[in-house]
């Protein structure tokens, strides 16, 4: 048995038999020609390229429909094949320099990696990959060897061992026995793990050596869950893993049919769990994933795309769209929270010492009314048409409220003014995440309709902590008992004046911090879309009455460490069969 | 007398991923499309918009600011319909 690592780039686990793929490495035959051979040479490599370039285009009409989409990327192959940098430079090679083509292409391709080598974008930079196996393909090609990947041995199920696959090669896996593949090259980020993902196939990349690891007819475990492949398992570890699989099957099943499912704890609290957003093209996704409404709808986006200012008519379109899609459910829009700097119109170019303090979120609104007035004009006028709710950050004390309050009055005599209509009685809320704001949370509290904690912030200024600043990242815990106070003050608050307190922090879609935040009392939890089912499984799974205990016991602990020691200890005795699928969750798994 | 003309235009990239892969293809097939010689110009150093490989190298996120300069016959075109493809962001939704 042989574990080897590497990196999950789909999710799934395959258990079978391998199927290797022995890439025959096409040596280049370098050679001289003399001057009345470099037409015949061209034509020669012209040709090779014209039947990369067929075959290419065959494969794009032959994609089913489900991954037509893909076709993108085999387009490109072909613009690649055909670039000057390609094309021409081998054309020019050969004419120069003398030389056959093969080895006019093996230098042509040498220039385009220096090009590359300095290209700062590690996604860009991988796009070399493309190039390879583009250029591999024409020297297969020039050489008379076949080009396209043959599988036509493998005639049971099994799982494909290679150096590396082109997404060529990945999409003509489709229709063979294909249980999964494993490389020696490849990213995360590679085509070829893209499509994996889209075709469903278990793929692990980037295990190096794994093609002189092993032969084919031998049993291989392919983890895509964790990056693993297992070589010829033991008994025991087949076992363990046909059991992880089976897990695995159920688990997916699950989260697809039960993602609505109300988020109820076994004792009948239901608590409310919404998704943040922040691009109109999230909301299937949110809806799918049994999202109860919006509960962070962040506005930065249009700000810091476009040149000018973004309109109140394009803010309001936008705005309109959101909410009549979502509804009935509920949209949280929280105003404009960036800093002068990161405008791309550039309003304020003062340079801060220290932004995270500086003039940005509230401030900068309450400062350049302007631009402030248009938000909240784009944003009333929508809330006409569904649900909306307003959220204000960076809140600190209640001078910023009341003058936020009375400029929201003068808008709306404006808009009535004008004809325009608008919920009147409009929710307001404000975010929780300074901690002057969490110590005046009962006076905060009589002048709004909710409030919602950001966790991101509030851990970053209660503990002064910049969670980017490496020195002192590891010490940016969110079980502070600090923190924990903070929360739990600024709930109370909230409760004892009658208004809901949800939090919109990462906080909220960790699913070890689901006892704690149900044992405090939260209304409503918004995360990551991609995060609703397992917190809502892990919520079903709780009884609010123990966490009542479990919290007021973590309150009276002296330190993090203790905290996050007995945190874990209460997670897995409380809920040991979801650790397992949680770690599904880990590895980004989309459905 | 228009068949040397040289038309600039400034653009800005708007996907979220900036100029990658597909749109960058795409940038490439467009102008391909054209008679007239194009280039992508970014802070100072240009490259042959019709390459994919020459764009691809320019490596342009989100919000990066270009200028699209193309001479020849049918400039204007071209230097139209590239900057109408990067306001539509490529026709991706990202």
């Amino acid at each position: 048995m042989e574990i080897l690592k590497g990196i999950a780039a789909s999710p799934g686990i395959a258990i079978g038999e391998i199927f290797l793929l022995n890439a025959k490495k096409i040596k280049t035959v370098k050679r001289k020609i003399d001057k009345n051979s470099i037409k015949g040479e061209q034509e020669r490599f012209k040709s090779a390229v014209s039947r990369i370039e067929k075959q290419l285009k065959r494969l794009i009409d032959e994609l089913p429909k489900e991954i037509k989409e893909h076709s993108s990327i085999l387009q490109s192959h072909i613009l690649m094949l055909r670039d000057k940098m390609v094309y021409d430079r081998t054309l020019e090679l050969i004419e120069d320099e003398t030389i056959n083509a093969e080895w006019a292409l093996d230098k042509a391709m040498s220039q385009i990696k220096a090009l590359f080598a300095t290209v700062k974008d590690a996604y860009i930079r991988e796009r070399l990959e493309d190039i390879s196996f583009v250029i591999n393909k024409v020297k297969a090609a020039l050489t008379g060897a076949e080009t396209r990947l043959d599988l036509s041995s493998l005639k049971r199920p099994a799982i494909v061992v290679a150096n590396n696959l082109s997404p060529a090669d990945t999409l003509h896996m489709r229709k063979e026995n294909c249980l999964g593949f494993v490389t020696e090259l490849g990213s995360r980020t590679s085509h070829t793990a893209i499509l994996a993902k889209s075709l469903g196939i278990p793929a692990v990349v980037g295990v190096e050596n794994i093609t002189s690891s092993c032969l084919s007819g031998e049993t291989l475990i392919l983890d895509a869950l964790k990056g693993k492949v297992i070589v010829e398992p033991d008994e025991e570890t087949l076992k363990t893993y046909e059991a992880k699989q089976k897990n695995y099957i159920k688990y997916r099943l699950e989260v697809i049919s039960n993602s609505n499912l109300p988020a109820e704890t076994k004792d009948g609290y239901r608590i409310k769990v919404k998704a943040n957003m922040e691009l109109v093209e999230e909301i299937p996704i949110i809806i799918q994933h049994g999202a109860e409404g919006v509960g962070l709808f962040r506005t930065e986006f249009l700000y810091i795309t476009s040149k000018a200012l973004p309109t109140e008519e394009e803010l309001f379109k936008t705005y309109k769209e959101v909410v009549e899609r979502l509804r009935p459910y509920p949209v949280t829009i929280r105003t404009l929270d960036i800093g002068g700097d990161k405008l791309a119109s550039g309003i304020c170019h003062e340079n801060e010492m220290n932004p995270a303090l500086g003039l940005r979120a509230i401030r900068l609104c309450l400062r350049e009314q302007g631009l402030f007035r248009a938000q909240l004009r784009a944003i009333l006028r929508a809330s006409a048409y569904g649900d909306l709710r307003l959220l204000f950050p960076m809140v600190s004390g209640k001078t910023e409220l009341v003058e936020v309050k009375a400029l929201l009055r003068d808008i709306m005599d404006e808009l009535e003014r004008e004809g325009h209509g608008f919920n009147k009685d409009i929710k307001i809320g404000i975010m929780i995440e300074v901690p002057s704001a969490v110590l005046v949370a009962d006076i905060l509290a009589r002048e709004v309709d909710f409030f919602s904690i950001g966790t991101n912030d509030l851990i970053q200024y209660s503990l002064a902590i910049d969670r980017i600043n490496e020195a002192v990242s590891h010490l940016y815990e969110p079980l502070h008992p600090g923190v924990l106070k903070m929360i739990k003050l600024a709930v109370d608050a909230g409760h004892k004046a009658g208004i809901e307190v949800g939090m919109c922090g990462e906080m909220a879609g960790e699913p070890i911090y689901i006892p704690i935040l149900l044992g405090i009392g939260l209304d409503e939890l918004s995360m990551n879309a991609m995060a609703i089912p397992k917190i809502k499984k892990v919520i079903r799974l709780s009884q609010q009455e123990d966490c009542f205990q479990f919290v007021s016991e973590l309150l009276s602990l002296d330190s993090a460490k203790l905290v996050r020691e007995k945190a874990l200890t209460f997670f897995r005795d409380n809920y040991p069969q979801d650790m397992e699928t949680i770690d599904f969750m880990e590895v980004g798994l989309s459905i | 007398m228009t068949s040397n003309k040289i038309i600039e235009r400034s653009i800005t990239i708007l996907n979220r991923l900036g100029l990658h892969a597909r749109p960058a293809s795409r940038f490439a097939q467009t102008a391909s499309l054209f008679k007239s010689d194009i280039w992508l110009i970014k802070n100072g150093k240009s490259v042959d918009g019709k390459s994919i490989l020459e764009v691809l190298t320019i490596s342009c996120p989100s919000g990066t600011q270009l200028t699209i300069r193309a001479k020849g016959p049918d400039a204007k075109e071209a230097v139209e319909a590239l900057e109408e493809l990067v306001a539509k962001r490529f026709g991706e939704i990202d």
